[in-house]
């Protein structure tokens, strides 16, 4: 049963082939024999999962079951869940149980998705590698000795090991879409404002998203159907009707313009990738397609004017921690200044505190010009490209990530070496545009991935590309073998 | 750009961090290096772009002045390490 895509799940469970409790106590058994390798759960919630699981029977063999009811899923530990721990990788947030659900969480739910837990990640959703987590690094799949990729590593490795069909995922700077690449899955990142950010613990706010990481095109628009969607609880969601994403598959590439970034070309793209990805965009002119050369001539800035806007939104969110209303408190404080600090200091880990002060300096005073005035004029000029860019083609098609996976501990000590992992998904964050991930080969034995970015609320058309490719190729089919087969 | 540490450590008054004596040379490297990285934005020529302030350039919008929510503070509180009488406790302020 675990083999099977998100999508076949739901047509076995509609035509009664197993309950949605069998499949729920399959995947529990994996979790449990499983996930000691690969930690990538922080919290399994296995008994609301068979009770979830026996309603969910109990409304199809009723007749009442909707396109995804009793099929399982996980939450990234960045959505808050009613009754329980949402911990967002970080001892800040250990103690922490949601009094509320996400609106991600919640519209699942609604829709008979069944919760088998809330999956590891990057403390804070800082990292691209989850191996800032309170709760310890999450190892791939595929190569026990290397990360998952991050900040969503937990989601990404529980969905390669087919731990879980889907999971869903947050990307400030490509915590979805790189990820998905370095463990083999297929993951988006919808527009901005396309998915209500309500209990989603904010990172950065102008560039936090939520989506989904499956293992095909078809699975995440089935997921994004049911989450995208105006919600009046988040200021920032956009009210722009959302059309049924999996209806829309299968339409031809005829004439279909791709665009190639000229400045990703050189970046230090492993050459075996570079060869990865241009065999796939081969598969897509077979398709129909036509490809052509643009330019995002101020596409290179984007990582230096990422961690400027990042860490000044996060020192700004991350100040509500204090000790006082929830969270981590630091034991026996002497006054005010020092229950702040301590709890602060105890209850962060390194990553998040060098972020927080980056962004606490960039906004100081005689340097807010300087630094964060100057990085978001910088960002104008990056969102000007990708629309100058976008009036030529369609989507834009390239790599995930420089590198596939690369070993535990390679990168931690350096914070810029791991910053730039995110060198070719940053931009698009930037722009608020959507995109995605989708497996296109290996090299040596990992995976990696091929990015697809649209314009604003063209999810559709970049699930599209993804799913005709998933129809011609069968990279988004291989899983991990030995003890996850 | 190399900061000192006296500047590390005002930063990290600033955020209300506290930072030991042995993690200090740490921060003091890994945000030189980090504010280092970041100066390239000097290079590119931004005179007369307006800062972005909203990915897509929207606004914010407005809803009526009404009360939506309800008093949950019994539950949110469930969350404190310490309250008493509906309020949170903090080490004393004022002597």
């Amino acid at each position: 049963m675990h083999g099977m895509t998100l999508a076949r799940m739901a047509r076995a469970l509609r035509a009664r082939e197993f309950s949605s409790e069998e499949l729920v106590r399959h995947l529990l058994a994996r979790i449990e024999r499983l996930d000691g390798k690969l930690n990538s759960f922080i919290t399994v919630t296995g008994d609301a999962a068979l009770e979830a699981a026996r309603a969910a029977d109990q409304a199809l063999a009723a007749g009442r079951g909707g396109a995804l009811a009793g099929v399982p899923i996980a939450h990234k530990d960045i959505f808050c869940t009613a009754g329980v721990k949402t911990s967002c990788g970080s001892r800040m947030l250990d103690n922490f149980v949601s009094p509320y659900d996400a609106t991600v969480v919640e519209r699942l739910r609604e829709a008979g998705v069944v919760m088998l837990g809330k999956t590891n990640m990057d403390e804070f959703a800082m990292g691209s590698s989850n191996e800032t987590s309170f709760y310890g690094p999450v190892r791939n799949p595929w190569d026990l000795g290397r990360v998952p990729g991050g900040s969503s590593g937990g989601s990404a490795a529980a969905v390669a090991a087919r731990l879980a069909p889907a999971a869903t995922g947050t990307d400030t700077g490509g915590s979805i879409r790189q990820p998905a690449a370095l463990a083999g899955i297929t993951g988006i990142k919808p527009t901005y404002g396309r998915v209500s950010r309500y209990g989603m613990i904010a990172f950065a706010s102008s560039l936090d998203q939520a989506g989904v990481l499956t293992q095909t095109a078809e699975d995440a628009a089935l997921l994004l159907t049911a989450i995208c969607g105006h919600d009046p609880r988040d200021s920032t969601s956009v009210d722009v009707p959302v059309p049924d994403y999996a209806a829309g598959l299968g339409e031809s590439l005829q004439g279909l313009k791709i665009g190639l970034v000229e400045e990703f070309m050189d970046q230090g793209l492993d050459p075996a990738n570079a060869a990865a990805v241009q065999e796939a965009v081969k598969v897509l002119e077979g398709l129909g397609a036509s490809v052509q050369r643009v330019s995002l001539p101020n596409i290179g800035l984007s990582v230096p004017t990422y961690y400027v806007v990042a860490p000044a939104e996060c020192s700004s969110n991350l100040s509500r921690f204090d000790g006082v209303r929830f969270g981590y408190r630091a034991k026996a404080p002497t006054d005010l200044e020092d229950l702040y600090k301590r709890s602060r200091g105890e209850g962060f880990g390194a990553e998040v505190k060098r972020r927080i002060m980056t962004g606490t300096y960039v906004l100081s005073a005689g340097y807010y010009d300087a630094y964060y005035l100057k990085a978001q004029r910088v960002r104008q000029l990056i969102a000007a490209d990708f629309r100058r860019a976008f009036e030529k083609v369609d989507v834009i098609v390239g790599p995930t990530s420089p590198t596939p996976a690369f070993e535990l501990g390679a990168k931690v000590d350096d914070p810029v070496t791991m910053y730039l992992n995110d060198i070719y998904t940053i931009g698009v964050n930037l722009a608020g545009l959507p995109g995605l991930s989708a497996p296109c080969g290996f090299v040596e034995g990992l995976p990696v991935g091929l990015q697809v970015v649209g314009r604003a609320f063209d999810e559709g058309r970049i699930l599209n590309v993804a799913h005709r490719f998933q129809q011609e190729t069968d990279w988004h089919a291989r899983a991990p073998g030995g003890a996850f087969a | 750009m190399k900061l000192t540490r006296d500047e590390v450590e005002s930063i990290a008054h600033l955020a209300r961090l506290e930072i030991s004596g042995d993690e200090a040379p740490t921060y003091v490297d890994n945000l030189s290096r980090i504010i280092d990285f970041v100066q390239q934005l000097e290079q590119c020529d931004t005179e007369g772009v307006t800062p972005m302030a909203h990915p897509l350039n929207m606004t914010q919008p407005l809803r009526p002045d009404a009360v939506t929510e309800t008093d949950r503070r019994a539950l949110y509180q469930q969350n404190a390490q310490a309250v008493e009488a509906g309020l949170y406790l903090v080490p004393r302020v004022i002597e």
